[in-house]
């Protein structure tokens, strides 16, 4: 084909654009979509429960995952901070993922049971009451607002749909779980099991 | 990975190969292949030249096609062929952590070998010590440990648990779950009232001495089973000493009323799973040290 044609034909050079860029996400994505490794839970995991569920809706609202990854490499350095390295079978029920990529915060993959739930309380409504150094935002408003109850049924219906194993009883019993309870009290929830499965001493 | 997806990598990454390198070749031109040099595009009278790509650049192109293919030799890549050198991601991991143990083993076990208050004094210690604190106590305790609202002071004598070195060891191991109850519902508006008035008096403070009699009557009843008859507390049970002007969540009267009022149940985290036995041993004599030195 002289370079002529493609050049002044938009479609067929579009639709080559497409092809030479596809041969990258065809040999290194589409694989991990059907590799056990990446689909296979590993021993222990949950779907996260009405409350923890509610928690992790707030993380994504407040944006926790843009300042905190959750994500720690199997690099010497993370795991004598961090703890155990993060392993893809920790992750398969994570919709959307929240691995982060920038860490102005600590990584949180393995927060959980490190600190006591006081202290997070503490650290949520102004973290410098209990860190001075730090630079994180307060969110009082979590201990004022409520969780709307009547959605966590509907969010378990949806999160089942792309394949999080939620049982009919869990989503019936969902709005009975999270009423009453405060915004802070479902964050901390939430916190408090992130990366406990997989533990190790350091 | 299934054999599919291996060969289905395989098969693809060498037809791209293929396809770029033909894709150079192809293109290749050594000579000007026009009289005038250009390609003979006009647009608006701007002409377009037609030089060949410099052999320096295509040479390039050249190096990245051979580097990309000793790559995929040397290192995995191609499907489930493990490369030619057998590295993995975790195995370099574990060869890094192997390499630490090594280091540090005859360190550990020198100080593994002695006690707590022997090397609470070894200045070496006391800088590992630092760091360490620092990533797993300093959130609560405060980067000096001089504590905060609600989280122990780890400078001063007074110790909730005790302070000698096998009550630290055991607090960081085990952790501790206090267990202050809420009195409200069983004292009262005016007990509660009463009891502050009397623990404010224990610490010689200004009190209204008949409510602090009164006080003195509920503590008997309902406090003294931890606390103890004269308020000095007792470690084994973690009920603090309310007699010495320390206080864990302030000392106010109001603070002391909301204390007695909805109890507290301050919690200290165990390190038993996450940290190693030297690092809790060092940990130890750094904290043992602070209130020593």
């Amino acid at each position: 084909m002289k370079h002529d044609a493609i050049e002044k034909n938009i479609g067929v050079m579009i639709i080559l654009i497409i092809v030479a860029l596809s041969f990258g996400t065809l040999v290194e994505l589409v694989p991990l979509l059907f590799a056990k490794e990446t689909n296979e839970p590993i021993a222990g995991l949950k779907p996260l429960p009405a409350l923890e569920l509610e928690g992790r809706d707030i993380y994504i609202r407040e944006g926790c995952n843009t300042c905190h990854s959750q994500m720690i490499r199997p690099l010497r350095a993370e795991t004598e901070r961090y703890g155990h390295y993060s392993v893809a079978g920790e992750f398969v029920y994570n919709h959307p993922f929240l691995w982060g990529s920038k860490r102005t915060g600590p990584d949180l993959a393995r927060v959980g049971k490190r600190y006591s739930d006081d202290w997070h309380r503490a650290h949520l409504y102004n973290p410098r009451d209990v860190v001075p150094e730090s630079n994180m935002p307060a969110f009082p408003w979590l201990f004022e607002d409520e969780i709307d109850a009547d959605l966590t049924g509907a969010k378990m219906a949806a999160l089942r749909k792309v394949g999080v194993p939620y049982t009919d009883d869990d989503i019936s019993g969902a709005a009975e779980a999270v009423a009453g309870r405060k915004e802070i009290d479902a964050l901390v929830a939430y916190l408090q099991q992130l990366g406990t499965l997989l533990q190790s001493r350091r | 990975m299934a054999s599919f997806w291996s060969y289905w990598i395989i098969i693809l990454t060498t037809v791209t190969i293929v396809g770029i390198s033909w894709i150079l070749f192809a293109n290749r031109k050594r000579e000007q292949q026009s009289t005038d040099k250009t390609t003979g595009h006009v647009y608006d009278g701007i002409e377009e030249l037609d030089n060949p790509l410099p052999a320096w650049w295509f040479y390039m192109f050249v190096i990245t096609i051979v580097w990309g293919i000793g790559y995929l030799i040397v290192y995995p890549g191609m499907g489930n062929f493990a490369g030619a050198i057998g590295w993995t991601q975790v195995g370099q991991y574990d060869k890094e952590v192997a390499a630490a143990e090594e280091k540090y083993r005859d360190m550990r076990d020198r100080y593994l070998a002695l006690s707590v208050e022997e090397i609470a004094v070894d200045p070496a210690v006391r800088k590992m010590g630092m760091r360490l604190f620092a990533n797993n106590c300093a959130q609560c305790h405060g980067a000096d440990a001089g504590g905060a609202y609600g989280f122990p002071n780890l400078h001063d004598d007074d110790w909730i648990y005790g302070g000698d070195a096998a009550t630290i060891k055991a607090t960081l191991v085990n952790g501790r779950q206090a267990v202050m109850p809420a009195w409200g519902s069983i004292i009262g508006d005016e007990g509660i009232a009463d009891v502050t008035q009397y623990v404010l008096s224990l610490n010689g403070r200004d009190v209204d001495t008949g409510k602090a009699a009164a006080g003195e009557t509920v503590f008997q009843t309902y406090c003294v089973a931890c606390h103890g008859p004269d308020g000095t507390g007792n470690p084994a049970l973690g009920a603090p000493n309310l007699t010495n002007g320390v206080w864990l969540y302030g000392g106010s009267a109001e603070q002391i009323a909301q204390t007695l009022r909805s109890g507290r149940n301050g919690m200290m985290p165990a390190f038993k799973d996450t940290l190693s036995e030297d690092k809790i041993h060092i940990l130890t004599a750094y904290v043992y040290g602070l209130s020593r030195q």
